[in-house]
């Protein structure tokens, strides 16, 4: 255990990280109010892992992930990579950043560019980054390519002539080509088909270890999420309210909201058929979140301070934090 | 399970439905069978793109150009609906068998206030006043579980959360007691704790009025959970078919086998996932034999020659009722079935 500690080293450090996004009304545009998509974040991510990020929709965990590689500007807070706040370094080294943390996005369809030949999308990159000659680019995009398992003569076909798996192969060749030690996955099987999400799903395992990656792997599919991560963070409205190892917490959820987002899967297996413990209501507005505790008005075992008292993300059990003042 | 014997409310028998598209013929439903019972879940099952959409678009007879009904039957209530006329047909739609889509906010008008969309439903299909059909309304609204649904009736459909505008729709959907319900991924756009809530709702509903539901999902788990029988489909034909317990304890297609196997499921770590190779076919281009042959491992394991060339028919355990169309099922010219169903 110890010389496990001992090992692990962190390669993303997030400290309360906030980001707000404005809305802006009346006839002046002024900004008016503002959704509080990321409200105070922190985690970590050790070299070589995969944390996992759940929930669901709106609850800020694409916000996390594209905010924590400067994709978008912070509100406050800061990010670490390998030791180094990404938010203030200048600009030669935001550029060996950018090399390091890559991302692939859900729409694969969306997210190439449609009169590029792949090949070309791939190597955009490397030329960004003035990797290499020609030739030396050419012979690494076909490398990349072999490795997601695309062919050499895919190169010069245009996206629509790939299926969406395949889509999700290129999107994913063009953030390796580039060599990063991170990657961020943002709901990287949601738009495919389920027979094609298992291939890509074992590809990313594959490629993590062949490549020594680190992975954010952001997902609503609790199912997914428990397959790939080694750690899994949860969210709901803007922060996260429970974070550990997968096996905890698959094992042993301590949050009210996380227990019931797995009571509510649908489990395919008829014999299993259970009592749901069923949630009332909507997910608030990220608008104006509750006060308290932000779950409390769907949380079954609420008392009447979680209306007024923010609970904190605690230990609960050794490597198991969740923000409950009962769990 | 026993075979049922009962008459089925609704019997949809070598259904075809094509666009002529400028791309070529997309055959998109291709000789579908399949029968609903009164009162129960059927679920259709399937990946993008295999035609349960278009399925149920010919059931409610809303095939638009450039798609054509090219043949079959849909005999529902002793009659065939194919064989009814436009103003027929409507009195069918909404007062017999209704249908609920996958976006709900886009399916209610946005410039009308819900109340209003629901009155609306009873007065085309029957002599009500107003009134009525207001309390009606509120009456429905209740019963979907719409906290303050009085006050809701004047909401517009933008003003509601997507759960709420679905149990708006599965309250228009109600709201003539139809004998069948089609819910075309009813919950595929709502997050998993809304989808507990509208699934809960569906169930209990089901039970309350005795209405049949066709549950469209490409969802294994929602089909687990919801379905007494289900129909999976593949490329645009049913492919097995069986009650729920018996599909998931003994799959038989290699499609179906694959497809469970290769579905995550929560609390059950594996190290890397079954996988299907390859893509789901183009309709317009279909692989000539069985549609699956082009992606099928027990194909290659048991070494079957025939199935690239000549496509299986349905088959059916006479005792059990499940239905597989596969050649390992099955025996053909010079071909000896590996498996009895
Ligand atoms: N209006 C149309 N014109 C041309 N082709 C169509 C049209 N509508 C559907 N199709 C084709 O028919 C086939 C079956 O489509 P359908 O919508 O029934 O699939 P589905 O099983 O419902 O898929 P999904 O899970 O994506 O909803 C597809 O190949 C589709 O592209
Ligand atoms: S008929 Fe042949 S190719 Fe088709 S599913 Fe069966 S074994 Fe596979
Ligand atoms: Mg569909």
């Amino acid at each position: 255990m110890i010389a496990e500690v001992i090992t692990k080293r962190n390669i993303i450090e997030v400290k309360n990280l906030v980001k707000y996004y404005p809305v802006l009304g009346g006839v002046l545009k002024r900004v008016v109010a503002h959704v509080r998509a990321v409200d105070g974040v922190s985690f970590n991510i050790n070299q070589g892992e995969t944390l996992g990020l759940v929930g669901e929709s709106g609850c800020g965990k694409s916000t996390v992930a594209h905010t924590m590689i400067r994709l978008l500007k912070k509100t406050s807070g800061t990010v670490e990579f390998d030791g180094k706040d990404i938010f203030s370094i200048k600009s030669d080294e935001l550029k060996q950043m950018r090399q390091n943390m890559q991302i692939v996005f859900q729409d694969p369809y969306a997210s190439l560019d449609p009169r590029l030949p792949i090949g070309d999308s791939i190597a955009e990159g490397l030329k960004i980054h003035h990797l290499g000659t020609k030739q030396q680019q050419f012979e690494q995009v076909l490398a990349i390519m072999k490795k997601v398992g695309l062919e050499d003569y895919h190169a010069v076909r245009y996206p629509h002539e790939f299926s969406g798996g395949q889509r999700q192969r290129i999107g994913i060749a063009r953030a390796l080509v580039l060599n990063p030690k991170f990657l961020v996955l943002d709901e990287p099987v949601s738009a495919l088909d389920v027979s094609v999400q298992a291939q890509v799903l074992n590809l990313l395992k594959q490629l993590q270890q062949e490549m020594g990656l680190t992975y954010l792997f952001v997902a609503h599919n609790l199912g997914v999420v428990e397959h790939i991560s080694d750690r899994v963070a949860v969210m709901y409205l803007g922060k996260i309210v429970e974070i550990t190892s997968r096996e905890q917490l698959f094992l042993k959820p301590m949050h009210p909201y996380t227990q019931a987002l797995m009571s509510a899967i649908p489990v395919a297996n008829p014999k299993l058929k259970k009592e749901r413990l069923i949630l009332p209501g909507d997910v608030p507005s990220p608008l104006n979140p509750p006060s308290g505790c932000r779950f409390h008005p769907r949380c079954p075992i609420a008392r009447e301070d979680c209306k007024q008292v923010e609970p904190e993300l605690r230990d609960i059990l050794p490597g198991h934090q969740a923000a409950c003042h009962y769990a | 399970m026993m075979e049922n014997t009962k008459p089925s409310l609704l019997e949809v028998q070598n259904l075809v439905t094509y666009y002529y598209t400028d791309e070529g013929v997309v055959k998109a439903v291709d000789g579908v069978d399949f029968k609903v019972y009164p009162g129960e879940i059927i679920g259709l099952v399937g990946e993008s793109g295999c035609g349960k959409s278009v399925t149920s678009l010919s059931i409610m007879g809303l095939i638009e150009s450039p798609g054509k009904i090219v043949n079959g039957k849909i005999n529902f209530l002793e009659r065939n609906l194919l064989e009814l006329g436009e103003s027929e047909m409507q009195n069918v739609r909404g007062a017999q068998i209704s249908m609920i889509f996958q976006q709900p906010q886009s399916s209610l008008n946005p410039v009308f206030t819900i109340g209003s969309q629901i009155e609306e439903v009873f007065q085309i299909h029957g002599k009500i006043s107003k009134n009525e059909a207001a309390d009606k309304a509120i009456e429905l609204l209740k019963l979907v579980g719409i906290p303050d649904a009085v006050k809701k009736t004047h909401a517009y459909p933008h003003e509601m959360s997507g759960g709420q505008a679905q149990r708006v729709m599965i309250a228009m959907a109600l709201a003539l007691s139809p004998k069948l319900l089609i819910a075309d991924e009813p919950t595929t756009a709502l997050d998993v704790t809304i989808q507990a809530q509208i699934l809960n709702l569906l169930a209990d509903l089901r039970r309350k009025f005795n209405t049949s539901v066709i549950l469209i999902t490409h969802d294994l788990g929602v089909i687990a959970e919801m379905a007494d029988r289900v129909a999976i489909m593949y490329a645009g034909k049913i492919i097995e078919q069986s009650d729920v317990q018996s599909l998931f304890d003994h799959p038989k297609h290699p499609y179906t086998r694959g497809l469970i196997a290769s579905v995550p499921v929560m609390g059950e770590i594996k190290e890397s996932l079954d996988t299907i190779p390859g893509n789901v076919p183009n309709l317009i281009d279909l692989p000539i034999g069985c549609r699956f042959s082009t992606r099928c491992n027990a194909r290659e394991e048991y070494q079957l020659e025939i199935c690239n060339k000549q496509e299986p028919e349905l088959q059916r355990n006479q005792k059990s009722g499940h239905e597989v169309r596969c050649w390992l099922y099955q025996d053909g010219e010079g071909h000896t079935a590996p498996f009895k169903l």
